[in-house]
């Protein structure tokens, strides 16, 4: 077996947690039962993870069976990386039967034919998600295992998500092979970009609870019971009205369930500096540039309990409300004439 | 009675009762809650001030956090004539004996302690 596999393989056992080592190498199936009896997982990693190259040994694995391991693990760690949401269009309205087996021919008859140093992958999950791994190499190089991308490709929708290496530069290739490969015409970036991957998913295909219209004036009562349990009923509020409606446009708003998870969302203002024409700032009538962002582990839970923990007025600036309705994290504020152009143009 | 900022809304009036001491809280890590103490102090009526009224700044225990100017504060519990008192809402013990504390100004404001009036109050600033 190749030294660089075996490297490979021994770095990827490291990154697994410790307890699920044994159901990863299970889920791989590459090393047979009985090969996983003889390896003690409850030692150190370093060792297991000698234990486990040993045994590939054995089965002389190639670097194909090592990047399966490398799939397995991102599709289960897929936080870890930083995924970009692109969408692709075709003028045609017929929809052409989706056959894996000619996806993937052209999928790497396209990319090989641009640069032979490639390793490509593909494994099918449920709900039509195939998950592509490429590893980039140079006219002259071998392929970096190390410096790989991802794809994950709906093949029922004309959704796929990027997690891009940090060679940059292969981007507009691979984006080119999806195009070829899925029968589209061309594929643009959406502005949404974060680590959590289910919750882009969830995003894109509005499988989040997404609020609706009530229309019943009165509030429901549960709010109330629940708030005068609390350390007696001798506390009087009193501004219950406004807390009351606070909750309920918030409820509006947001609906009752859990938010998807972002990390940030960035406003790239190119407004005009309004000021005192006294003070003679920026005389010059040129659009002052500025940019915005916020930053938090779980920004639309946050934002969602700013108004109750009374930092902010409900209900929120529809700058920051609409973010999982137009499934974008990524604006660009221009003078009146409406809000957001929908620019498409990476930042 | 908790409110978040005054005046209180008008619309309790009759439910209200004779109100005897008011707590202005402080948060030592949110400005907005020193500005928002500032304007409502703007609506109670000045007898209050004659010991009926106290600052609480709370949170003092995360004193990495303070985003308060402390010098402010002070020139506050000066200007209204009132006292200023710490604790951190979070430990049980300053909790309870702030609680404690803050029950027995009550029953003096409330006129339940003979010989002592609210007066007296001044002296603990």
């Amino acid at each position: 077996m190749d030294e660089t596999v075996a490297e490979y393989i021994r770095r990827t056992v490291l990154k697994i947690p410790r307890d699920e080592i044994k159901t990863m190498l299970q889920k791989w199936g590459f090393l047979s039962e009985t090969q996983l009896q003889t390896i003690n997982f409850h030692q150190m990693k370093d060792n297991i993870s000698q234990d486990v190259v040993q045994c590939c040994e054995e089965n002389s694995a190639s670097i194909k069976q090592a990047a399966v391991l490398d799939i397995i693990y991102n599709h289960s760690y897929p936080n870890k990386r930083m995924w970009s949401v692109y969408q692709m269009n075709k003028t045609e309205e017929e929809t052409d039967f989706f056959d894996l087996t000619d996806f993937r021919k052209k999928f790497k008859r396209h990319l090989r034919s641009a640069l032979k140093n490639v390793t490509i992958n593909f494994r099918e999950y449920e709900n039509n998600a195939i998950w592509i791994r490429i590893a980039w190499g140079t006219p002259y190089t071998k392929p970096n295992q190390y410096k790989t991308s991802y794809v994950v490709y709906h093949s029922q929708t004309p959704h796929a998500f990027i997690s891009p290496s940090v060679l940059k530069s292969n981007l507009p290739l691979l984006c080119q092979a999806l195009v070829v490969a899925s029968n589209y015409q061309d594929i643009h970036e959406m502005e949404l970009r974060s680590h959590s991957l289910n919750s882009l998913e969830d995003m894109v295909f509005k499988r989040y609870s997404q609020n609706f219209e009530t229309y019943c004036p009165r509030p429901l009562q549960e709010s109330t019971v629940a708030q005068e349990s609390a350390a007696g009923l001798r506390i009087v509020q009193e501004n219950i009205n406004e807390k009351e409606r606070i909750q309920r446009v918030n409820r509006d708003t947001f609906g009752d369930g859990p938010q998807p998870k972002l990390e940030f969302a960035e406003y790239k203002l190119e407004t005009m500096f309004t000021s005192d024409p006294k003070l003679e700032v920026l005389d010059k009538k040129e659009p002052f540039r500025c940019m915005v962002k916020f930053h938090s582990p779980h920004l639309l839970e946050s934002l969602k309990s700013l108004a109750p923990a009374g930092m902010a007025d409900a209900p929120l600036s529809p700058l920051l409300t609409c973010i999982p309705h137009k499934a974008r994290n990524y604006f660009k504020i221009r003078e009146k004439k409406g809000f957001f152009p929908g620019s498409f143009v990476s930042p | 009675h908790i409110a978040t900022s005054l005046p209180l809304p008008s619309e309790r009036d009759h439910l209200r009762p004779r109100i005897d001491m008011i707590v202005f809280m402080i948060d030592i890590k949110s400005k907005y809650s020193l500005k928002n103490v500032e304007d409502s102090l703007a609506h109670v009526d000045a007898r209050f001030f004659l010991g009926k009224v106290c600052f609480l700044v709370t949170g003092v225990g995360r004193v990495n956090c303070c985003s308060v100017d402390m010098n402010a504060v002070w020139k506050l519990g000066e200007n209204y004539c009132s006292p200023v008192l710490f604790c951190e809402l979070e430990l049980e013990g300053t909790r309870v004996a702030t609680a404690q504390r803050l029950l027995r100004m009550l029953q003096i404001c409330a006129g339940h302690v003979p010989g002592v009036s609210a007066l007296y109050f001044s002296t603990l600033m």
